[in-house]
């Protein structure tokens, strides 16, 4: 099956068997290991990427179904020379341990954050009606879906508050 | 999970038409695919119905919403109509799943999503949901997380959604 | 070049004090961490390698009986297929820790449901898992088995037993005594990396990226397990996604790994699925425990009984030990315990993080917590008057304690004196409670090895077959040698993971980070001592600072000194009288505020905090995240984490992460750590002792104590679930 992605900026031509999940194309076929594979079942967050600006699970969708969408993995947030807010933040603030959730932390809090921009609300949100800060049980919340059995969670939360103030 | 033909559907009737047999839709995909690796769902075509148009939330002549199968869940709950009028389906939908499952879970698959029973995920499990007539190995197995009401002698299964409760209390109706 | 060093005597020298450079100890970032946030971290199974097929393992779908692959051929001729591998090598279960040798093997009998029996090799990974999920396994003349812990054989643990004094007669007379039962379920490691390996063969030398915690024991592990000569495996390991005990000993897919590339040629990967991880590698043991307290009238314990009984699969020698910590936490005369193993078809039981200590002290502190209440004294209170001045068993001494100091500072850090009263607080829905629990844990310094070269620019290399399995290893090693030989943290490398390099001690146990740390130590005294030898001054009076030597007046660049050389020296540690000679331990106090929601009986904690003593601290900024870790997993022992096995053969029923519960990021609040400053003289010449389990010995019991004060309900079969909380309400 044919399929074309743009992943962090790059057109990449696939022809891949359809049960070929977006996270196996990006591991196996592609060489982008940065998106871990944790439970393959959308239950960790470890392969999170951002598609067309929003944050997925790469394990639960097909790369054919994302013929011609932008895909923006770990690998195009940052290198290790040229850090991102956020990557700095998780380096400076201690936000891993093993490192194995840590790409899809940082993809995920970073659209998370832009979630946050648009006014999107959270399960602890106390008025919904209206938009909500960011405060460290919003982070929290919606930091969720990324399981860390280090548990790094107050430093993740710390990072991400700190980057949030730095670019605010 | 078994090779299947995939196809997307560039109109409502054309994936009709391509899901005629032993095929399934695939919408977010959350559900059907978390399945699929495990085999207990093996759709010999999948209808990728992504691209077609249903996924508007608009404003009913009665003042009631109507929504598109195809709106994300995150979508739903942060449409500032829902928020402000029925924030009952807003709170339902942000307490189900994670942040990355709602950007990807529609409307119509949430409703039609599988129950999460441990046996009917587990292949090598009597299940008469999976396979009618097996039997139910939840009922004198770990079934915490299954229903104490409205069970029958054959599957004591919940259906998993958040956000049909807070529809069902909302009084939300399924039309074409 | 090789300098041996054998811990038989107090090291009272605190050298790293005294050292210039002062990176010991500071809250340092990670020099692995611009890898990690970027992806460009490689783990088990991201190399990328030429003609790379996949394998997929296959498991028992019952508990006993001769396994038969009843559509072997029909499988082997799928498309993409190259071998459905049912081989006598394959393990039976993981290694135990430190094992050395292979666990009981064959994949042609089933012991418990899940078990991997084979392994189907394809292609691509798509078309190995479907032909994995197409094969049908049939068990053949199987027997009828115990999987309830209540029913089976008993085996008790002769070794592990007290009887001093005499407790029934303490327990009569006492003025204040519990007695009480609890249990614990099985928990999960659950690390985020699931177990895989890539072999690949050239020749008779077989090449394993895998994922594992020590790497000296799973190189002869495997040897073992495929018949062939350790020299000829190599192990490589550089970044472990997590471990948490389940990465000790060689897992399943490794050996399978191997078989398989041997058998077609080409390098294989086998990556566990989650569901496998869950099913096939390791469980700590649930535990039935009985406690006994009896106290005089002041509180002060005269009796101390804990009874407990664990599982394991027939032929596994592990018994979770559960009362390593009861032995010498708490003063009382009369003393009695005893452990029991009971033999079961499920899934092998094994060192899961803080093996003993993490339910075992969590009992005895909820023990202690019902005895406070008993006698109505403050808990922390309770626990001071009962400090032991020495090891109350054995009347050896402690190497080092700062118990005491920890129970009060924490109790300050946290505002404890604003405890409320039973039942007493109460904020809209949400019924509030504090609660706390001691910490301990014993400390062991295990033989390690390592190579520190000074190179001829100035610039220092450490390398040691040592992991990091995010416990800061690269961290705290670059720490030691840059302190050691006065160079700037980025002037040292450190290379770990690689059996390739000087045997370490691995990671487990806590003992990692001091034993490999003092062959570092060692190697850089030696490095040191040629320096000095060099300049003609003795040792003691050169001072080495960012890469310049200072002494007798003078300074000089180090690569000046070494003039176009290198000197490398091979560091080697081994444990020695000081193993025996004292009582080792860390010990800590934690802090938690919970409230419990008054309709449904859910629990949200909304602080804790957590005060320990381990020695030396090596890195204030990676010690602290592993006290978060533990403490992380004190949550989910107390309100969330429970393998749930099918009462009928035994299997895990959930056994994935959507419903095996590790906490959440939601359900961590900020927790707060202090570490308290202390040298052990005992321990090691860092005088620092292990952190990475100390945090969770006993954490869930604050959590749980907490609840009780909140509502008055004790849960004492864990984890309190709010059902569990409800009904007692
Ligand atoms: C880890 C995890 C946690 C979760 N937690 C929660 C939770 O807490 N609460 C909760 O409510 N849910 C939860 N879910 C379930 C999630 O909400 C559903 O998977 C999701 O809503 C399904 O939507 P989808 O679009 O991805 O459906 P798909 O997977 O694409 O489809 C599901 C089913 O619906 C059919 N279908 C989809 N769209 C249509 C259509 N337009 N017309 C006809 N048939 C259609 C498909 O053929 C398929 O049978 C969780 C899921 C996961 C993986
Ligand atoms: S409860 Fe229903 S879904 Fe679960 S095993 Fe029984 S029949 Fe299957
Ligand atoms: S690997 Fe995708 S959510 Fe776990
Ligand atoms: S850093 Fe190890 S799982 Fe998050």
């Amino acid at each position: 099956m044919e399929t074309n992605l743009e992943i962090n900026g790059t057109r990449h031509r696939l022809d891949i068997d359809p049960r070929t999940t977006l996270l196996d194309a990006l591991r196996h076929h592609l060489g982008l290991t940065g998106s871990k594979k944790g439970c393959d079942h959308g239950q960790c967050g470890a392969c999170t990427v951002i598609v067309n600006g929003r944050r997925i699970n790469s394990c639960l969708t097909l790369a054919c179904m994302h013929d011609g969408d932008e895909v923006t993995t770990i690998e195009g947030i940052g290198q290790p020379d040229n850090l991102s807010a956020l990557q700095a933040a998780f380096v400076q603030e201690d936000g891993f341990q093993c490192g194995y959730c840590t790409p899809g932390q940082i993809c995920s809090a970073t659209a998370m954050l832009e979630e946050v921009r648009n006014g999107w609300p959270s399960h602890v949100t106390d008025d919904i009606a209206s938009g909500a800060e960011l405060t460290d049980a919003e982070i929290s919340e919606r930091m969720s879906g990324n399981l860390c059995r280090c548990a790094a969670y107050p430093n993740i939360v710390e990072a991400i508050r700190k980057a949030a103030e730095k670019s605010a | 999970m078994r090779a299947f033909d995939y196809v997307r559907a560039d109109s409502a009737e054309g994936a009709v038409r391509d899901a005629a047999g032993g095929a399934a839709f695939i919408a977010g995909g959350t559900n059907l695919i978390d399945l699929m690796k495990l085999e207990v769902m093996s759709p010999e075509t999948l209808v990728d119905i992504n691209r077609l148009a249903m996924n508007g939330i608009e404003d009913t002549a009665d003042g009631g919403l109507r929504i598109g199968a195809l709106v994300t869940n995150s979508d739903l709950a942060n449409d500032s109509r829902v928020r402000r009028n029925w924030p009952v389906l807003s709170r339902a939908l942000l307490a189900g799943a994670s942040g990355q499952l709602r950007n990807k879970a529609t409307t119509g698959g949430n409703l039609l999503q599988r129950t999460r029973c441990l046996y009917f995920y587990d292949r090598a499990s009597a299940c008469n949901k999976r396979e009618p007539g097996t039997g139910c190995a939840a009922q004198e197995g770990f079934n915490r997380i299954l229903a104490v009401l409205g069970t029958s002698e054959h599957c004591i299964a919940t259906h998993p959604s958040d956000m049909a409760v807070a529809m069902r209390a909302l009084g939300a109706e399924g039309r074409r | 070049m090789t300098e041996h060093f054998k811990m038989d005597a107090p090291a009272t020298e605190h050298r790293l004090d005294d050292m210039a450079q002062g990176l010991v100890g500071a809250p340092l970032d990670r020099p692995e961490g611009p890898f990690k946030v970027t992806g460009t971290a490689t783990y088990a199974n991201e190399w990328q390698i030429e003609g790379m097929v996949h394998g997929i393992m296959v498991r028992s779908p019952g508990n006993s009986g001769r396994v038969v692959l009843a559509n072997r051929d029909a499988v082997a001729a799928m498309p993409g297929v190259l071998a459905v591998i049912q081989d006598d090598r394959l393990l039976r279960n993981p290694a135990q820790g430190t094992a050395d040798a292979a666990p009981i093997q064959g994949a042609r009998h089933a012991d418990y449901t899940g078990q991997l029996i084979a392994v189907v090799v394809a292609e691509s990974f798509e078309q190995a898992r479907h032909a994995a999920q197409s094969l049908t396994v049939v068990l053949e003349s199987g027997k009828t088995v115990t999987v309830d812990p209540d029913t089976a054989a008993v085996e008790p643990q002769e070794g592990q037993a007290v009887d001093q004094g005499d407790l029934e007669s303490a327990m009569r007379d006492a003025a204040h005594r519990v007695d009480v039962v609890y249990s614990t379920p099985s928990h999960s490691s659950s690390p985020m990396e699931p177990h895989a390996s890539i072999a690949t063969w050239d020749g008779d030398d077989l090449t394993l990226r895998g994922s594992y915690q020590m790497l000296k024991y799973n190189r002869n592990e495997l040897a073992d397990a495929l018949g062939i000569h350790p020299d000829r495996v190599r192990i490589i390991s550089p970044f472990v996604g997590g471990g948490f005990g389940s990465k000790l000993g060689l897992s399943p897919e490794a050996v399978a790994a191997a078989i398989a590339a041997q058998q077609l040629g080409r390098p294989v990967s086998v990556a566990l699925t989650r569901p496998q991880v869950y099913e096939a590698t390791m469980r700590r043991s649930e535990t039935h425990q009985r406690v006994r307290l009896s106290a005089d009238g002041d509180g002060r314990l005269t009796g101390l009984g804990h009874d407990a009984r664990v599982s394991n699969l027939p032929g596994e020698t592990f018994a979770e030990p559960v009362l390593q910590a009861s032995h010498f936490l708490y003063a009382g005369s009369n003393r009695q315990m005893s452990l029991d193993l009971v033999r079961l078809h499920r899934m092998c039981a094994g060192s899961v993080r803080a093996p003993g200590e993490a339910v075992g002290v969590t009992v005895l502190e909820n023990a202690m917590d019902e005895l406070a209440h008993e006698i109505g004294i403050d808990p922390v209170a309770l626990r001071l008057r009962n400090i032991p001045e020495t090891d109350p068993e054995s009347g050896k001494d402690f190497s080092s304690s700062r118990f005491r100091e920890a129970l009060e500072s924490g109790a300050e850090a946290f505002g404890w004196a604003d405890r409320p009263g039973l039942k007493e607080r109460r904020e809209g829905e949400w019924l509030i409670g504090y609660g706390m629990a001691s910490a301990a844990r014993i400390n062991v310094l295990m033989e390690s090895q390592a190579r520190v070269t000074l190179l001829p620019d100035g610039t220092a290399r450490v390398e040691t077959d040592m992991t990091d399995i995010g416990t800061g290893t690269y961290a705290i090693l670059g720490q030691i040698a840059g302190d050691m030989l006065g160079l700037p943290r980025d002037a040292v490398t450190v290379v770990l993971g690689d059996t390739g390099l000087p045997p370490a001690a691995g990671s487990g146990g806590s003992w990692g980070a001091a034993s490999s740390g003092t062959s570092v130590y060692v190697a850089c005294e030696a490095i040191r001592r040629q320096l000095a030898e060099r300049l003609g001054v003795a040792e003691p009076d050169l001072m080495l600072k960012d890469g310049r030597a200072t002494y007798a007046n003078q300074t000089q660049a180090l690569s000046d000194v070494l003039k176009g050389d290198e000197i490398a020296k091979l560091g080697h540690v081994t444990p020695g009288d000081t193993s025996k000679a004292v009582r080792q331990a860390t010990f800590g106090a934690y802090f938690a505020e919970v409230a419990v929601h008054a309709a449904t009986g859910e629990t949200r904690v909304r602080r804790m905090h957590g005060s320990f003593a381990a020695g030396r601290i090596l890195n204030a900024k990676t010690a602290r995240s592993q006290c978060l870790g533990g403490m992380t997993f004190g949550i989910g022992i107390a309100l969330t984490e429970e393998m749930a096995f099918d009462p009928r053969d035994g299997h895990v029923t959930n056994h994935n992460l959507a419903e095996y519960h590790i906490p959440v990021n939601a359900d961590v609040p900020q927790l707060t750590v202090a570490l308290l400053e202390e040298r052990d003289d005992w321990a090691n010449p860092l005088q620092a002792k292990g952190i990475g389990e100390l945090g969770i010995c006993g954490a869930a019991a604050a959590i749980t104590n907490a609840i009780f004060n909140a509502t008055g309900v004790r849960v004492r079969d864990y984890p309190a679930t709010l059902d569990k909380v409800i009904a007692g309400m």
